[in-house]
């Protein structure tokens, strides 16, 4: 039911007897204009980022022409000065090994934790969730500066096992509470037909729940790995070499040669710095969405 | 009772192993199972004690030590900030960033969630595929490609104003276009969350009360504030609120933009800190500086978290 | 108050046909209900009278004027839903008087027209209730309320006692009936319960696969099928359908429905079926009408032995099944009358009421 039937009235009564055919029409190429005026908004920068990335330098420095599309013809030479002459590669091996770690520890972690406060109530449990919650509002710009002295204490300031060691307080708390969800949702039918087959409660979550919330761990890997892979403030306050730098920090600032910015390198490495998450979304875009709304829709 | 049910003798059944049928036995069998129930949360409560709250904690006491961290000095910190005037500047440009950004994004995220509600739904998923881009690039890199949009000697954008007539903008370096841009990215950037919460929730809203509404003669407007605003103000509130926080604490998109520039009119809390913190050393000072975000993030979560309970009272 | 009258309406959905044909005049005043199984588009059909569908063809027109064009809001029609569609964060008044405000009438009489549709639905003391407060059977109160206020020409239900449970239904049934002698505004019901249809309706329309089957007062439809389907689907329990072939008697005619069961075709029905001599028809008999036959030595029927399969006893009265050539016939008798299962027993049927079905052509003959 086109709830936007009436949205200019004038469109209503196009003379006695206007079709009401004809002004769900109307609506809807309404919609489908405003709708492409926000998706050239939104889908702008990015066609931007690969029109430039697939420009040669000469083309990216004339002005006269138009920098919207590629005039010269598109060459891939950025990205193989991208991929031989910086360092982003080693980024990328850093950020690739930082991000499996932290999602495998979040997800054993937030799996455990969730089970436990999902399912088996016990003293303090609503407590804790609700606690879990609550400091997933606590903000990374709030923590990294005492986190820094722990970090430096511990002796893994500028090391990526640094990130490995931070990143989990941004990803734990948030696939904690996705998880509680989803474990809360199966049937407790389940877990006394479990218990009647025999099985102790390592056994119920292995053997049952996991497969059963399999939507829903997938959701929240998924949430783990952006989550991680973009992750910027962390990086930038403790990481100090080029060895040890991911793909964020390094893309934006180590890329830079002398004073000169090369704008084509730089838009072929954000791209496939950016690629990953792009293709998980384009790939698993439910499992993304429901990552996300799980928090909030779910209560 | 055992002696009838061979072979599934009670005392056999795992989990009850050492348990009778009989009350102790019981409770000692509740009794383990919420310490496995503890057990399994270690980790987690390990993790959020030791790198959350223990840093919230420890920054407070940070904030209050000089900068080579070897005397304690008090409020000295705070006092020090507070008869700055860039930093009243910082207080003023977080609150103007965070109210205005997060107030388009719902706008945005409300009418385009309406507008592709509104379409047939075999092509809402590409279009909302479509939409939320923005929200999967990362943000530092996205922000990158912003840079370079609003790069001083080349932008693009400035490109397409030259050709409609109007003159170059210096995007960066002018205080309030500068100011300007960096909502307009993270608005960019936050708007399609929006938009995938406000979508689910329009279809959370059944169908048969607009038709209802049709038949005692409401107007889309009407229908609008009538039915569709009550049924979700709930989750517009819990949306709102958390961009709220997330918003107030967001540094990637000045950070790489401006870097607080020009003369430091762009800073927010975080990217102030950093440069308090980090960039000058002075740890202490940084500290305070974002310790000044921790009450209207409190407030803002007290009232989420109220939200969020209401919710689950309408759903359930 | 008003006439609907529907000219050949039909509704495609892409290539879907899901109405037809739909040819069906509504005086004023009169309870007309759409009966009909899942599917069969009555439900599509009230919404296309409402507006809440596009008309692909045809014309509907409430009170003499045409509305195809015309929104819901403009056809002066109220509708009472299955689910209710209560706004749940009003409370029953402002539910009841959310259409008069949009309509902008004035708060006096807003409060008059809903204190007395309260009253007549005996709703009065829940008006500052929200609907989340009330039973599922207070709630249909309220939807009702909420269209009597409006006064309406035509009211509009889509299964509205779907969702109550059997008692609840039959204690707001009469209610519904109640109201409607009350108010007397032509109303169109739907529903697939064809007892709802019997007993609230002044005439029933009975549709099947986007089609009306037949449109007739209860008693026409029970008496007088003209389709195979409309026998099948009034009547509860269905009318017993079994694969006979007419044969002739000498002067009269006989229905042969086994080798071994065969009956006399009454005189009253006779002249009706000789043309069909020789041919496969479907026998149909209502189970009412084979009945036992102690206490009816005078009365109409032809006896017949049977060895019962099933023997329900409803209480009343006794369902015994048995089979006649595989097809299962059901019969009602009187509860001490009935033997049990495997015996034989004595039944007698009444021919009176037999129909004959082509099924070529699924007619009653």
């Amino acid at each position: 039911m086109s709830t936007l039937a009436a949205t200019a009235p004038a469109l209503k009564r196009i003379g006695v007897g206007a079709s009401l055919r004809r002004n769900r029409r109307w609506a809807l190429i309404a919609s489908y204009f405003f709708l492409i005026m926000f998706a050239i908004f939104f889908l702008m920068p990015p066609y931007y980022m690969v029109v430039t990335a697939l420009k040669s330098d000469a083309e990216v420095a004339r002005m006269a022409t138009n920098p919207w599309i590629i005039a010269n013809g598109a060459t891939f030479d950025q990205f193989k000065i991208l991929f031989t002459q910086t360092d982003f590669l080693i980024f990328f091996k850093n950020t690739v090994i930082v991000t499996v770690c932290v999602v495998a520890i979040t997800m054993v972690v937030s799996v455990l934790a969730a089970f436990s406060l999902g399912r088996m109530k016990f003293w303090g449990s609503g407590i804790l969730a609700t606690g879990i919650f609550l400091t997933y509002l606590v903000p990374d710009t709030l923590l990294f500066l005492p986190l820094f002295q722990i970090v430096k204490s511990v002796g893994l300031l500028n090391s990526y096992w640094g990130m490995v060691l931070v990143y989990p307080t941004l990803t734990v708390p948030f696939c904690t509470w996705i998880m509680i969800g989803y474990f809360q949702s199966i049937p407790k039918e389940l877990d006394e037909a479990a218990l009647i087959d025999g099985a102790g409660h390592m056994q119920m979550l292995t053997k049952i729940f996991i497969p059963v919330a399999l939507p829903g761990i997938i959701a929240a890997m998924i949430f783990a790995f952006t989550v991680s892979w973009a992750a910027f403030v962390y990086p930038l306050a403790f990481l100090y070499s080029a060895d040890q730098q991911v793909l964020t920090v390094g893309t934006v600032t180590s890329l830079i040669r002398g004073d000169v910015y090369k704008w084509g390198m730089l838009m072929a490495g954000a791209l496939v710095a950016a690629a990953p998450p792009l293709v998980i979304y384009a790939f698993l875009m439910d499992y993304y969405i429901a990552g996300l709304t799980a928090g909030a829709t779910k209560g | 009772m055992a002696d009838t049910v061979q072979p599934w003798n009670v005392a056999t059944l795992p989990g009850i192993a050492k348990a009778p049928a009989r009350k102790s036995g019981l409770q000692l069998f509740m009794r383990r199972r919420s310490t496995i129930a503890l057990l399994m949360c270690t980790p987690l409560i390990l993790i959020v004690a030791g790198l959350i709250i223990y840093p919230a904690f420890y920054s407070i006491y940070l904030s209050m030590l000089n900068k080579a961290q070897t005397r304690f000095i008090g409020f000295s910190n705070f006092t020090f900030l507070l008869s700055r005037d860039t930093f009243w500047m910082v207080v003023q440009q977080s609150a103007i960033f965070a109210l205005s950004a997060v107030f388009f994004k719902a706008l945005i995220g409300l009418i385009t969630a309406h507008l592709v509600n509104n379409l047939p739904v075999k092509g809402q998923r590409k279009w909302r595929g479509m939409l939320l881009v923005p929200w999967v690039i990362p943000l530092a890199l996205s922000t990158l490609g912003w840079w370079w949009l609003f790069d001083p000697t080349y932008s693009a954008i400035n490109y397409i104003l030259m050709g409609l007539g109007f003159d170059n903008v210096a995007w960066l370096s002018t205080p309030y276009w500068a100011r300007f841009s960096v909502i307009l990215v993270n608005v960019w950037y936050g708007a399609p969350f929006f938009l995938i919460m406000y979508l689910a929730a329009l279809k959370s809203v059944p169908e048969q009360l607009y038709e209802a509404a049709s038949i005692d003669g409401a107007t889309a407007w009407q229908k609008f504030r009538h039915i569709t605003l009550p049924m979700m103000h709930n989750i517009i509130a819990i949306t709102i609120l958390f961009s709220l926080i997330v918003t107030f604490a967001n540094f990637d998109v000045v950070q790489i933009m401006t870097a607080g520039g020009p003369r430091n009119m762009t800073h927010v809390f975080a990217t102030y800190s950093f440069l308090l913190g980090i960039r000058s050393g002075d740890l202490p000072l940084g500290a305070a500086t974002s310790l000044f975000m921790f009450p209207i993030l409190a407030v803002a979560a007290v009232f989420i978290l109220r939200g969020v309970r209401k919710r689950g009272r309408e759903i359930g | 108050m008003a006439e609907v009258t529907l000219r050949n309406v039909g509704k495609r959905y892409d290539d879907v046909v899901a109405v037809s044909n739909i040819n069906l005049d509504i005086p004023n005043h009169e309870f007309v209900v759409l009966v009909g199984p899942s599917g069969c588009g009555k439900s599509t059909t009230l919404r296309m009278i409402a507006g809440l569908e596009e008309i692909s063809d045809g014309e509907i027109s409430i009170g003499g004027e045409v509305v195809n064009d015309l929104p819901p809001k403009d056809r002066d029609i109220a509708m009472v839903f299955q689910n209710y569609a209560l706004y749940p964060h009003m409370t029953v008044a402002e539910n009841m008087s959310f259409g008069l405000k949009l309509r902008k009438f004035p708060k006096a009489e807003i409060k008059q027209r809903v204190d007395n549709a309260a009253r007549i639905l005996d709703i009065t003391e829940l008006l500052t209730r929200r609907p989340k407060q009330l039973s599922g059977g207070q709630r249909q109160r309220v939807a009702m309320g909420r269209a009597i206020v409006r006064n309406p020409k035509v009211f509009l239900f889509d299964e509205p006692l779907s969702n109550l449970d059997a008692k609840l239904r039959v204690q707001m049934r009469t209610e519904i009936k109640r109201v409607h002698q009350k108010v007397k505004t032509t109303t169109v019901y739907v529903t697939h319960d064809q007892v709802e249809a019997m007993t609230l309706a002044d005439r029933v329309v009975v549709m099947h696969k986007g089609k009306i089957e037949q449109i007739g007062t209860p008693n026409d439809l029970y008496h007088h099928p003209k389709t195979r389907f409309v026998a099948g689907f009034i009547g509860s329990p269905a009318m017993n359908l079994v694969p006979a072939k007419l044969e002739s008697n000498g002067s009269g005619l006989k229905i042969r429905l086994s080798d071994k069961l065969s009956f006399e075709v009454p005189e009253s029905r006779a002249a009706r079926y000789r043309g069909h001599t020789g041919k496969d028809l479907l026998f149909g008999l209502r189970p009412e009408h084979i009945t036992e036959t102690r206490g009816r030595e005078n009365g109409v029927g032809q006896e017949f032995p049977v060895t019962l399969d099933v023997v329900e006893p409803m209480g009343m009265e006794t369902m015994v099944f048995f089979k006649v050539d595989g097809t299962e016939v059901c019969g009602r008798v009187e509860p001490t009358a009935a033997k049990a299962s495997g015996e034989t027993m004595q039944l007698r049927a009444n021919l009176d009421h037999m129909h004959l079905i082509d099924p070529a052509t699924n007619a009653v003959l």
